[in-house]
């Protein structure tokens, strides 16, 4: 490992220099250490990055750096230094100056952090008229114009009179972008700058900072998605409860990591080389207990089905909405799939693909304008909610967001309790079978008392997974399950989903924006773009050599493990 | 409940003071607010216990007394100690606000529910009906229903009832409707969950949830409706104790003798205040563990 001063070109002096910044909250007995001792400096035109899971630090850490950590945040660092200027001894006064002049900072989520009634414009000049920078009126406009067209937004003039909720996810982000680039700051910090954007959109944003840096500024990315910084960082900090556990040039990370925590992390990446292995390792919490489920009840398999052919059978599923406007948008435009048993179908695209939707559509929980499915050989959507209510328990759903699926009031007992099958009477007997089935999710059954809010945002989906299994089903939708998970976490439930698979046998229906879980997961594949299916087939096939423009932009625009550790198998598997 | 020897108690339905019991200080304004009401309930169950004198005795010999060591609050035209005439008055004034809540809770219950649940035909009507209502002020509702059935306690709890009604009717309507479209409903559903059942497992007890809070602020406010009614001579009448009509009563004496309108006016501003202080506690601390 390399100290913080010689790593970057030594040729050129470090713009930053921190040396064991610590940053803790409350006093006393209950403070609470968030960031202990992180070490860098940072050269013009580097990109330093900051990985971690929730909870890391890194956020605190990007925030102290331009003294926002916040008013009851106690920061204290050997050093902090701008070329050489001690930031630790600044005024709120003096931090006006610095921020955004010489450091800039790209906030998160731009549609909280842009005002909902100004204009995109007012926004992005506002830094130049606080430092005194506007000029007068028509050359502040010029320089907006100019700001929106370096960050690419099309039809800079007119954007910068429209309002936020006017542009697109992507344009929003770019205008946070311009806003911090307004005074042309040496260094820019970017915290979690394409989280929450579609694949397609979040390439161009990382090709714009990237160009940044090639303007001779640096660049500190903080972020979860270990692809998006193998792409972008040249020296990399894994941060984990706010220590710094590994450091080094991205290449070595990435290609040789020391760190165990490190290792785990980049093992826990789903994607086409993963297939077939388990993401978390064995030693992680528990996941053994699927595997022991087997010898103990066979109660839990899925009631099997006479009927010959697929499971389900989607023919032409058309749907449509009338918008607030008036306007009637096609959603899913005519969609058919079959689904057979122990099979895994993905269904993947940006959103407002539709995809949500069709799995609304196929749960039965939205009734098609056109089309049907066949559920098990019978009619699904086409009889009365009333038929379907005794075959519902035959399909379950895991949602992105559990928390909102549970009611707030009930315990995890009752939750799981209330889907199990209505001919288990005797209540020693469900008890047992919640406890059978809280331990096949890997969650102790202590936690049968608890409400959802008392778990944590893994232990929900866990709890969810219970309850999707609860009641036999054959098949499973999930609706993007792991897209709100750390990626560790992540790891462990598409593993648990995975076992689950294949202990039980069940079919999942997986809808997912992002590609290395759905190249991971899945038997095959629809890709969906505007309510239609582009492309479908075997994963593999899908994935490698794409033959519809859009699957090939979409495949194109996700980023890779650049450096990939090079295991045997995965050698193989390349 | 079970034949099994081995049963754990499954079912552990979360209980309102379950929650408010969870630890965290209880600020004295609250403490204070609680002492005040639980004052004015024992002086509604048993007023002879604080009174110091009788409520309705009268001795002309200290007639409009001011405040003194005998007579706390002074005395009345008629000699009463007003002291204990508000003791003795809470009862009827606590009964008018606990009545009129109960009265316009049911209403608005009845409404709510069916304009939440009973899909676009139902719920436009009922809406409809709400806002029309909503049109006239509350006093001037409440005086048409004393104007049609003369002044009486009952038309005093039946007007301020039916009078904030609507409001409480279109909150419930409102938390309905968005348990209806709560995510939690929906996996109901894709269980195979038959709707009565999800009505009255998820979305009522969801949706009714806040009402606790409501109800506990509406007490409050319906004792100063009331008393405003009785004060224009629209509810008891004198020689009741009740608050309003004291007030109503002292109103002839108002430049002699100001404790008689002052003293009934504080009792009934501090009752509704306290009432709103410990309820607005109940709905910080139910909230915060809904945030948490």
């Amino acid at each position: 490992m390399s100290r913080a001063d010689d790593v970057g070109d030594p040729a050129s002096r470090p713009l930053l220099r921190v040396d064991s910044l610590h940053v803790s909250f409350g006093r006393d007995a209950r403070e609470n250490a968030v960031v202990q001792g992180v070490s860098f400096s940072l050269a013009a035109g580097r990109c330093l990055a900051i990985v971690g899971e929730s909870g890391s630090g890194k956020s605190v850490t990007a925030r102290a750096l331009v003294g926002l950590a916040g008013a009851r945040a106690h920061v204290r660092a050997g050093a902090l230094e701008y070329r050489g200027r001690d930031l630790t001894k600044l005024s709120e006064r003096d931090w006006r100056r610095v921020r955004g002049k010489e450091i800039g900072f790209v906030l998160q989520d731009a549609l909280v952090s842009l005002d909902q009634l100004r204009p995109i414009g007012k926004e992005v000049g506002e830094a130049l008229v606080l430092h005194g920078e506007a000029g007068t009126r028509a050359e502040l406009a010029e320089r907006v114009i100019d700001l929106l067209k370096l960050v690419g937004i099309p039809e800079p003039a007119l954007k910068s009179r429209q309002l936020p909720h006017e542009l697109s996810g992507g344009q929003r982000q770019r205008a946070l972008i311009a806003a911090a680039l307004a005074l042309d700051p040496q260094i820019l910090i970017a915290d979690e700058p394409t989280t929450a954007l579609d694949a397609t959109v979040q390439a161009q944003i990382l090709e714009l900072l990237n160009e940044t840096r090639q303007r001779g500024k640096a660049l500190i990315l903080i972020s979860h998605d270990l692809a998006v910084v193998s792409r972008m960082a040249d020296e990399v900090l894994v941060m984990r409860h706010g220590e710094v556990v590994e450091r080094g040039q991205a290449e070595q990370i990435f290609r040789d990591p020391q760190h165990e925590y490190t290792r785990r992390l980049l093992d826990a990446v789903p994607s086409a080389l993963s297939r077939g292995t388990r993401l978390a390792p064995a030693s992680a919490p528990a996941l053994y207990a699927p595997l022991l489920y087997s010898s103990r009840d066979d109660d839990l398999r899925p009631t099997p089905t006479t009927a010959n052919g697929p499971l389900l059978r989607a023919e032409g599923l058309v749907k449509r909405f009338r918008g607030p406007d008036g306007v009637v948008r096609t959603v899913v435009g005519g969609v058919s799939f079959d689904l057979h048993g122990g099979e895994t179908l993905g269904v993947v695209g940006e959103s407002g693909s539709g995809k949500s939707t069709l799995a609304r559509l196929v749960l039965a929980l939205e009734r098609p304008d056109h089309g049907s499915v066949l559920l098990h050989g019978l009619p699904w959507t086409t009889v009365s909610e009333r038929e379907r209510q005794p075959r519902r328990r035959r399909i379950s759903v895991i949602y992105q967001d559990p928390l909102s699926s549970f009611d707030p009031r009930w315990t995890v007992d009752r939750i799981i309790d209330d889907c199990l099958d209505g001919a288990l009477q005797s209540s020693a007997r469900r008890a047992e079978r919640v406890d059978e089935l809280l331990d096949l999710v890997a969650l102790p059954t202590t936690y049968r008392r608890r409400r959802p809010l008392e778990l944590s945002g893994g232990q929900r989906q866990r709890v969810a997974i219970a309850r999707a299994i609860a009641s036999k089903p054959s098949i499973i939708v999930c609706d993007e399950p792991v897209s709100a998970l750390d990626v560790s976490i992540q790891a462990q439930v598409l593993d648990l989903l995975g076992d689950l698979k294949e202990q039980l046998g069940i079919s999942y229906i997986f809808i997912s924006h992002d590609l290395g879980v759905i190249h991971h997961f899945s038997d095959r594949v629809l890709v969906m773009s505007e309510g239609l299916v582009v492309e479908s087939g075997d994963v593999h096939d899908v994935f490698r050599r794409p033959q519809e423009a859009y699957t090939q932009r979409l495949v194109a625009a996700v980023p890779r493990l650049r450096h990939a550790r090079s295991t045997p198998e995965r050698r193989l598997a390349e | 409940m079970s034949s099994s020897a081995v049963t754990l108690p499954r079912r552990v339905s979360p209980r309102i003071w379950d929650t408010i019991a969870i630890s965290g200080r209880i600020p004295l304004r609250v403490y204070l607010a609680a002492t005040v009401i639980a004052f004015f309930l024992a002086s509604a169950i048993a007023p002879q216990l604080l009174q110091s004198h009788s409520a309705f005795k009268m001795d002309l010999r200290a007639t409009l007394q001011p405040p003194s060591f005998s007579h706390l609050f002074g005395t009345d035209q008629a000699g009463r100690d007003t002291y204990s005439r508000i003791v003795s008055g809470a009862r009827q004034s606590l009964s008018i606000g606990l009545g009129a809540t109960a009265l316009s809770m049911t209403v608005a219950l009845f409404l709510g529910v069916a304009a939440g649940l009973g899909g676009r035909l139902v719920d436009g009507a009922i809406s409809r009906f709400l806002d029309v209502l909503f049109a006239f002020p509350m006093l001037f509702l409440a005086l048409l229903f004393v104007t049609v059935f003369g002044p009486s306690v009952t038309t005093q709890i039946i007007a301020v009832g039916l009078g904030t009604a609507p409001g409480y009717a279109r909150m419930i309507r409102g938390q309905v409707l968005s348990a209806r479209g709560a995510g939690y409903v929906e996996a109901a559903v894709a269980l195979g969950h038959p709707f009565p059942k999800i009505v009255r497992r998820h979305i009522l007890p969801n949706a009714l949830h806040p009402l606790v809070v409501m109800m506990t602020l509406g007490v409050g406010q319906a004792v100063v409706w009331a008393s405003g009614l009785a004060f224009l001579g629209l509810g008891a009448a004198p020689p009741s104790p009740e608050w309003g009509a004291l007030l109503d009563a002292g109103r002839d004496y108002i430049t002699r003798a100001w404790w008689l309108e002052v003293m009934p006016g504080v009792a009934i501003v501090a009752f509704a205040l306290s009432v709103t202080v410990v309820g607005h506690h109940l709905q910080d601390r139910l909230e915060g563990r809904i945030d948490a």
